[in-house]
C-alpha cells in the first residue's frame, strides 16, 4: 500500500518535473511545478513529516509560485523562441549532469542505505511539540536569523522593483 | 506491509535534482531557469525529510529532528530568495525589455 | 461495513451536500437581498417567493451556449473552472461540527480529518485557490481578464498574511492546530462571569482582521477589484459562459461558506453554543451539533451579503495599502499582545 502510494506521487513529480524544465511556455513550468511540489508533499506525510507537507504547500505553493505567475504575467513573457540548434555550452551541460546522476546512482546502489527498511512512524517523530521545541530552543538563533533574512529580503525586493524616477535618470 | 526502500527516497530525490540541473544549465528563460532551481531546491529538502527519518531508527529523537528543522530553514531562505530573485528580473525587464540570459551579457568582459 | 468508514463516508457526504446546496440558496439570498436592501422587489415569479429561482438559474446555465475564444490557451482555460470548487471542497476536512459521539459502542469525532496540523492544511488548500484566478485570466487572452487576474495574484497574497496571521493569535491561547481543540477550549467557563468563552471578545480585533482579509480573499466588495465590472467588464472570468461561468460561481460562493465556518470556529464557539444540551442520543447530538454550526454560518453568509450592497468598491492602490500599512502592521501588534496576553495567564 504504502509503496503504491509512493510509486504514484514519484512518477508525478518525475513526469511534471521534467515538463517543468522542457516546456516552451513558462506558464507551464510554473503549473507543472505546482504538481511536483503537491506530490513531494504528498511524499512529506508519508514520510511522517505533515507539517512540513502543510508548510510545503502553504509557502511553496500558495506564495511562491504566485508570484512567478504574477511576474510573468506583469512582463508578458512569451514562449522561448527556438534558437536553431543547442549550443557547445548546453551540450556540455546536458552531458556534466547525465554524468553526475549516473555518478549519484551508482553511488546509491552501492552506498550504505541500500536494504535499509524505512523504520516504522512513532507517534513522537510525527507529533509537532518536539519539532517546535527543537526549532525554538536549539535553532532559536538560526530562527531569528531567518526572520531578518526575510525582512532584508523584503526591503532588498522593494528596492530592486521600484520604479527609478525620472529625476534620477532611465538608466540604471 | 512493506515499507518503501530508503534509496528509493534518495534515488527520486537525485533524479529530481539531476533533471532540475540540467534545465538550470540548457534553458536561455530566465524564469524557467529560475524555476529549475526551485525544482532543485525541493529535491535536497525531499532527501533531507528521508535522511531524518532515517535518522529516527537510531532512537535519538532530537537527531531526526534536526533533519526537519532545517527543511524549514529551506523554505525560509526559498521565499526569500525567490522574492529577491523576481524582483532583479522585473529591473532587469525594465531596462532590456527582455530575459533572455545569452542576451544578458553588459557584465561580460 | 465498519462503524468508523460507515461514518466517514456519512461526515463527507454531508459536507458536499450542504457545500453544493449553497450556491442556488446563496443566488436566491443575495438576489431577494439586494432587491430588500435598494427596496426593489427582486426575483419572486418562479416558485413561491421566487425560491425556485435558483433552479431556473441553473437550468438556463446548462443549455447557455458554450463559448471558447479562439485565441485561448485551451488547456489552461479548460482547468481554471474546474480548479474553481477544489479549495472549498477540500478545506471542510478539518471543521469539527460537533463534539465526540459514541455510535455503537465507538468513539467517532464529528470531523473527516483528525489532523494535528489542522488549520494549517485549512490555510494550505485554500491558498490554492488564487490559481483559478491567474489561470482564467492568463489562458482567456484578453486584456481585461489579464489585469483582474494580475490584481487577484497580489490581493490574495497580499491578505493572506493578514489572515494567516490573524489566526495564529486565535491559536495561541488554546496552543493547538487542532481545530476541534479551539472549539473545546471555547466551550468551558465564561468572560466576566456571563459572556461565553468565546475568543472574538478577547480577540475583537484579530476577528475584524480575519473578516476584512476575508472578504479579500474571497473576492467580494468591498474588495473585487479582480473582477470590477465597471472597469475590467468581468475581470478574470469575462470569456466564461455557461457552466464554466457556474463554476466560477460556486467556488466563490463555497469559498465564503468555508471560511464563514471557520471564521465560526475560531472566533464564535463553532458547533457549541451556551444553554444547548449536548448530551443523548448520539444523532440528536450530531443534529444539534450541526445546526448550531450551520447557524453561524447562515449569519456569517448574510453580513457579508449585507456588506456587498451597502459598501462601495475600493481602488487598487487602497487596497493594498490597507492591507499592508493597516492590516498587517495590526495584526502583528494582535499576535504580539495576545501572546503576551497568554504568557501572563490572563487569558
Amino acid at each position: 500500500m504504502e509503496i503504491v502510494v509512493f510509486l504514484l506521487f514519484a512518477l508525478l513529480a518525475l513526469a511534471s518535473a521534467v515538463v517543468v524544465v522542457s516546456h516552451r511556455n513558462p506558464v507551464y513550468s510554473v503549473m507543472s511545478l505546482v504538481v511536483t511540489l503537491l506530490s513531494l508533499a504528498a511524499l512529506f506525510v508519508l514520510l511522517g513529516a505533515p507539517l512540513l507537507a502543510a508548510l510545503q504547500v502553504l509557502v511553496y505553493t500558495g506564495a511562491i509560485l504566485v508570484l512567478f505567475l504574477f511576474v510573468i504575467m506583469l512582463l508578458n513573457v512569451g514562449r522561448e523562441t527556438p534558437s536553431g540548434g543547442t549550443g557547445r555550452g548546453q551540450k556540455i551541460g546536458a552531458l556534466v549532469t547525465a554524468a553526475a546522476f549516473g555518478l549519484v546512482v551508482i553511488s546509491l546502489l552501492w552506498g550504505r542505505f541500500v536494504g535499509i527498511e524505512m523504520p516504522a512512524l512513532t507517534v513522537e517523530y510525527v507529533a509537532l511539540k518536539p519539532l517546535a521545541r527543537t526549532l525554538l530552543s536549539k535553532y532559536l538563533l538560526v530562527f531569528e536569523m531567518a526572520g531578518l533574512l526575510l525582512l532584508a529580503a523584503v526591503i532588498a525586493a522593494t528596492v530592486l522593483a521600484r520604479k527609478v524616477g525620472k529625476s534620477r535618470g532611465e538608466t540604471v | 506491509m512493506t515499507g518503501v526502500p530508503a534509496t528509493w527516497y534518495l534515488l527520486l530525490s537525485a533524479a529530481l535534482f539531476c533533471i532540475g540541473a540540467a534545465g538550470a544549465l540548457t534553458r536561455r528563460n530566465g524564469i524557467t531557469i529560475f524555476l529549475s532551481i526551485e525544482l532543485m531546491l525541493n529535491s535536497v529538502n525531499l532527501s533531507i525529510v528521508a535522511y531524518a527519518r532515517i535518522a529516527s531508527a537510531s532512537g535519538s529523537l532530537l537527531a531526526s529532528l534536526d533533519g526537519k528543522v532545517l527543511v524549514l530553514f529551506v523554505l525560509a531562505v526559498a521565499a526569500a530568495e525567490a522574492a529577491v530573485g523576481l524582483a532583479l528580473f522585473i529591473a532587469v525587464y525594465r531596462n532590456r525589455r527582455e530575459i533572455d540570459i545569452n542576451r544578458l551579457n553588459l557584465m561580460r568582459w | 461495513m465498519s462503524v468508523a468508514l460507515a461514518a466517514m463516508l456519512a461526515k463527507i457526504g454531508l459536507w458536499v451536500a450542504v457545500l453544493l446546496a449553497v450556491t442556488p440558496v446563496m443566488a436566491w439570498v443575495e438576489r431577494r437581498g439586494s432587491a430588500m436592501i435598494q427596496d426593489r422587489l427582486g426575483p419572486n415569479r418562479v416558485g413561491p417567493l421566487g425560491l425556485l429561482q435558483a433552479l431556473a438559474d441553473a437550468v438556463k446555465f446548462l443549455f447557455k451556449e458554450d463559448l471558447t475564444p479562439s485565441a485561448a490557451d485551451k488547456p489552461l482555460y479548460y482547468l481554471a473552472p474546474a480548479l474553481a470548487v477544489v479549495p472549498a471542497l477540500t478545506t471542510f476536512v478539518v471543521l469539527p461540527f460537533g463534539p465526540e459521539i459514541e455510535v455503537g459502542g465507538e468513539t467517532v469525532k464529528l470531523l473527516v480529518a483528525d489532523v494535528e496540523s489542522g488549520v494549517l492544511l485549512f490555510l494550505a488548500l485554500a491558498s490554492l485557490g488564487v490559481y483559478t484566478l491567474v489561470l482564467a485570466g492568463y489562458s482567456s487572452n484578453n486584456k481585461y481578464s489579464l489585469l483582474g487576474s494580475v490584481r487577484a495574484a497580489a490581493q490574495m497574497i497580499s491578505y493572506e498574511l493578514a489572515l494567516t496571521l490573524s489566526v495564529v493569535a486565535a491559536l495561541v491561547p488554546v496552543g493547538s492546530f487542532r481545530l476541534d481543540e479551539v472549539v473545546l477550549y471555547q466551550v468551558e467557563g465564561t468572560w466576566l462571569g456571563f459572556l461565553p468563552h468565546w475568543n472574538v471578545f478577547p480577540q475583537f480585533l484579530g476577528f475584524l482582521i480575519f473578516l476584512v482579509a476575508a472578504f479579500a480573499e474571497t473576492n467580494r466588495l468591498p474588495f473585487d477589484l479582480p473582477e470590477a465590472e465597471s472597469e475590467l467588464v468581468a475581470g478574470y472570468h469575462t470569456e466564461y459562459s455557461s457552466m464554466k461561468f457556474a463554476l466560477f460561481f460556486m467556488g466563490e460562493y463555497m469559498a465564503m461558506a468555508t471560511l464563514s465556518a471557520l471564521a465560526a470556529t475560531l472566533f464564535f464557539g463553532g458547533w457549541h453554543f451556551p444553554g444547548i444540551d449536548y448530551t443523548g442520543h448520539w444523532a440528536i447530538v450530531a443534529l444539534k451539533g450541526f445546526s448550531v454550526l450551520f447557524a453561524k454560518v447562515a449569519a456569517f453568509m448574510l453580513l457579508f451579503v449585507w456588506v456587498r450592497w451597502t459598501f462601495p468598491r475600493f481602488r487598487f492602490d487602497q487596497l493594498l495599502r490597507l492591507g499592508w500599512k493597516v492590516l498587517l502592521p495590526l495584526a502583528i501588534l494582535n499576535l504580539v499582545v495576545i501572546a503576551a496576553l497568554t504568557i501572563g495567564g490572563v487569558l
